[in-house]
């Protein structure tokens, strides 16, 4: 037994060499060693900072090609650095020694022959010894001889003033602020949508929710007309609220007077419970209130989002080196323009759906049961066909089949089928725990997403909204929303269920319950981890751009490819620094708060 | 008058918590519910203000039925019915005036609630509730700081904002001593003589029964095997309710 399980590791671990290419005699080799050392001395050699550098050239006159006659050469200036050539004159090819005086001590420098056409050729280098001395031997180029003095140069370099950062330390230190701002934003709107969802995906909250199939089939009706609705009304609202924008004052006054008037409404419409059920036409006039004051209040929000878009695009002229300031606020009241119509959609959705099912159990308790069994058949097929037509449309979508009958009316049937089944299958009375269908797909969707891992998200997001920190900031986000959702609904299956027991019994509603009982009790757990996922997407964040997502890893990136080993590695101690400072931060919090 | 009629309750996994529970109990009564523990007084408890949902059998109290209210309306019933718990059931990191006002949210504007507001005269009702319960210095600590004794007196105030006509009391002083048990005991007796409330308590302990009860109800095994005055359990009848091997002390 023992013995085959050793040759089963065996096998495995011989063919994992096998498939990684495990290759010692590569490691050895000469010249990947030569690399090597190359690029960890580069390593060590950051691009951070830099000198003003003095170039010093100094010549000395030779002649290639000895004249007949005496040689009319100067003498060398003694008073700086100089250099002797012997001798003065030689034949192409000829080795001259060069002699040099007075240089900068322990310097290098190359030596240059510099012909008439100034063409500088190289003939090697000098260094100088710690009294500014040297001495080579170089070897004149083959060139037809010319009377007239060419010359040999050498130039060295010297550091003059204080050390200032290099162009590639300000380009990493930019990057660094754009790096760090994406985990911040990514960490910010991940922990902001994580939290609800993790309500529902917290089996403990959801598996008393139970309704009947009459309910859910009338909810899945309800959904998309409510959708649909609610889109109608924000597209209205939009066109109204800009026709009111046409005047600054009108448009400021809005912002102001109309949430007063919504919260009024707001306030007159939903009292605390009352003792006594109020009458009918006294009820529907509060859902007309509750409608004036939603609609009232979208339109506020549509003044606000193009006010906050107006004095934005202002201020970001007006500011100047600020005008980043004036974007932000552009920025967010663009954002909060593009986000009215599907919280309105989806909001409306939910209503639409809360007050069908509400009506149907007034109506429902009016029918004899045999009317009843048969509204819940309807009811059910009706449901079940919608939204498997729904799927079958999603299907089309993708692989655009193009096929009425195979993606439409097929899968209705079939949903209706299903339906009825359902309708039949669970008793009129029975419940069934729709929270557990929720959670079970919260659940899935979140583990999905949880598996991809933000750097293959990026490549995705960056194709739509194209290669930068935006789209990095979206992939990490999706990723936090997926990871924490889980994590938090976690927390919420190990709260104590007593304290939600005692609420529930007090006559709470379910949100009432969550902010009363829950919420108390998950605030640490969610700080941690909130803390804990910022760790996580500043590492992210510093690599993110390598899949296209902006930020440092974009860098250093490129000088990866570029062999710009120097700058690399500076953008790595960007890195290193970065990730050490934060962790150390956050733990610090840590032991703050918890 | 709260009547239980033919009360059934099987856990999913097919326990039978509840067999056939039958009782009634008059407008202000203290009654006490005794049985070993497993017995199901927990789960009748919980039924009767649906916290667990019965399987089978009707519960009416004040003329209306409360096994067939839809939730919205078990809500309105349920803000009438106070509960204390065994172990408190307080929030631990909320204060204890939160605590105390989670009492009212089945009264307040629940729009308003969900900020964390609530009327002013819920918070004078709520440091009153705290007064009459002996610890009204205790207000804006946190509950968890609190004695175990200190706690139930949070618990009892909570249930107090209520207004409650019934309070269910689940083994509310089985976690404290017995000097301790005797000082919980006493508010709610008080709150059923003051308030006029319908008390129903399981007990584990004889003696806390004979001094607190008007009507004892005993369960074994999810059956009612005994309903009467306290003094009726003779050592037949406690043997009956408490198993063979019982022995009766004090
Ligand atoms: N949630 C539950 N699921 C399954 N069985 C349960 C559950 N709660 C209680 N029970 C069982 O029901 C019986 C009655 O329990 P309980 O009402 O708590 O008794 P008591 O309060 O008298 O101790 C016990 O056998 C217990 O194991
Ligand atoms: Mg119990």
């Amino acid at each position: 037994m023992v013995g085959l399980a050793v040759l089963a590791g065996l096998f495995i671990y011989a063919y994992g060499f096998q498939v990684t290419k495990v290759d010692l005699e590569e490691t050895r080799s000469e010249r990947r060693q030569t690399q090597l050392v190359r690029i960890l001395r580069a390593l060590a050699r950051p691009d951070i900072l830099e000198y003003e550098k003095e170039e010093f050239l100094v010549d000395a006159p030779i002649i290639v090609g000895c004249p007949e006659g005496e040689l009319n050469l100067p003498e060398p200036d003694t008073s700086g650095p100089f250099m002797t050539v012997d001798p003065p004159c030689a034949d192409p090819k000829a080795q001259v020694r060069v002699e040099g005086f007075n240089f900068e001590p322990n310097t290098r420098g190359p030596i240059n022959f510099i012909p008439l056409s100034q063409v500088t050729l190289q003939l090697g280098n000098i260094v100088t010894d710690e009294f500014g001395h040297f001495e080579t031997v170089v070897q004149l180029p083959n060139r037809s001889p010319v009377p007239e003095p060419q010359h040999i140069q050498v130039i060295t370099r010297r550091n003059v003033g204080a050390p200032r950062f290099t162009k590639t330390a300000h380009d990493t230190w930019d990057k660094i602020i754009e790096t760090v701002f994406m985990a911040l934003l990514a960490t910010t709107i991940g922990t902001a949508l994580a939290i609800p969802v993790s309500f529902f995906a917290a089996r403990n909250l959801m598996k008393d929710v139970r309704s009947s199939v009459a309910s859910i089939s009338l909810s899945v009706l309800a959904w998309p007309l409510g959708i649909w609705l609610g889109m109608m009304a924000a597209r209205q609202l939009h066109v109204l609220s800009q026709s009111l924008t046409t005047s600054t004052w009108l448009n400021v006054a809005g912002v102001v007077l109309l949430p007063l008037l919504a919260w009024w409404i707001v306030r007159w419409a939903v009292p605390a419970t009352e003792e006594s059920r109020p009458s009918f036409t006294l009820r529907m006039a509060r859902v007309a209130g509750l409608l004036l004051a939603a609609w009232v209040a979208i339109l506020s929000l549509y003044l606000l989002s193009s006010l906050t878009l107006a004095l934005g695009n202002t201020l970001a002229l007006r500011l100047g080196g600020f005008g980043f300031l004036g974007a932000f606020v552009a920025g967010l009241g663009d954002i909060l323009g593009m986000i009215i119509a599907t919280v309105v959609a989806l909001a409306t959705g939910g209503v639409i759906s809360g007050f069908v099912g509400r009506v149907w159990r007034t109506l429902d308790r009016s029918l004899s049961p045999a009317a009843q069994q048969l509204a819940n058949y309807i009811l059910a097929a009706l449901a079940g066909a919608l939204l498997f037509a729904i799927l079958g449309a999603m299907v089309d979508w993708f692989y655009q089949i193009h096929d009425a009958m195979r993606t439409l009316i097929v899968p209705a049937i079939l949903g209706a089928l299903f339906g009825i089944g359902l309708a039949f299958w669970v008793r009129k009375d029975d419940q069934v725990t729709s929270g557990l269908a929720v959670y079970y797909v919260a659940r899935t969707i979140l583990n999905a997403l949880r598996s991809i891992e933000p750097l293959i998200m990026v490549i995705v997001f960056a194709v739509w909204v194209g290669i930068g920190p935006f789209a990095g900031v979206l992939a990490l986000a999706l990723h936090t929303i997926a990871a924490l959702a889980k994590l938090y609904s976690e927390q919420v299956e190990s709260i104590l269920p007593g304290p939600l027991e005692a609420v529930r019994a007090a006559g709470a509603n379910r949100l009432q319950t969550i902010v009363y009982a829950v919420i108390p009790q998950i605030v640490p757990p969610y700080i941690a981890f909130t803390m804990y996922r910022w760790d996580i997407n500043v590492r992210m964040s510093t690599i993110i751009g390598f899949a296209g997502g902006g930020g440092i890893g974009f860098l250093l990136q490129q000088n990866i490819n570029l062999l710009n080993y120097r700058a690399a590695s500076a953008q790595m101690v960007a890195i290193a620094i970065v990730v050490a400072s934060m962790d150390y931060i956050s733990a610090r919090l840590r032991e703050r708060i918890i | 008058m709260l009547k239980v009629e033919n009360l059934t309750k099987i856990y999913e996994g097919g326990v039978l918590a509840l067999d056939d529970v039958s009782f009634e109990v008059p407008d202000g009564q203290f009654l006490v519910i005794i049985g070993l523990s497993g017995s199901g007084k927990s789960t009748l408890l919980r039924c009767i203000n649906r916290l667990i949902e019965p399987t089978a059998g009707r519960i009416i109290w004040d003329g209306e039925d409360i096994t067939a209210a839809t939730q919205e309306e078990m809500r309105l019933i349920r803000r009438r019915i106070g509960m204390v718990f065994q172990n408190f059931n307080l929030v631990h990191r909320s204060s204890v005036l939160t605590n105390v006002l989670t009492g009212r949210l089945g009264y307040v504007n629940p729009a308003m609630s969900l900020l964390n507001r609530f009327p002013k005269s819920d918070v004078d009702k709520a440091l009153k509730q705290l007064a009459r319960v002996g610890i009204e210095g205790k207000a804006y600590q946190r509950a968890d700081e609190l004695s175990g004794g200190q706690q139930q007196r949070v618990g009892i105030a909570r249930a107090l904002m209520q207004d409650p006509k019934m309070i269910l009391a689940d083994e509310p002083v089985a976690s404290l001593d017995p000097v301790l048990a005797h000082s919980i005991m006493q508010y709610l007796e008080q709150i059923n003589q003051e308030d006029k409330a319908t008390v129903l308590c399981s007990l584990h302990f004889l003696d806390l029964v004979h001094r607190y009860a008007d009507r004892v109800i005993a369960l074994n095994e999810g059956k009612l095997v005994f309903e009467g005055h306290p003094r009726q359990i003779d050592d037949a009848k406690f043997k009956e309710i408490y198993g063979k091997d019982a022995e009766r002390v004090g």
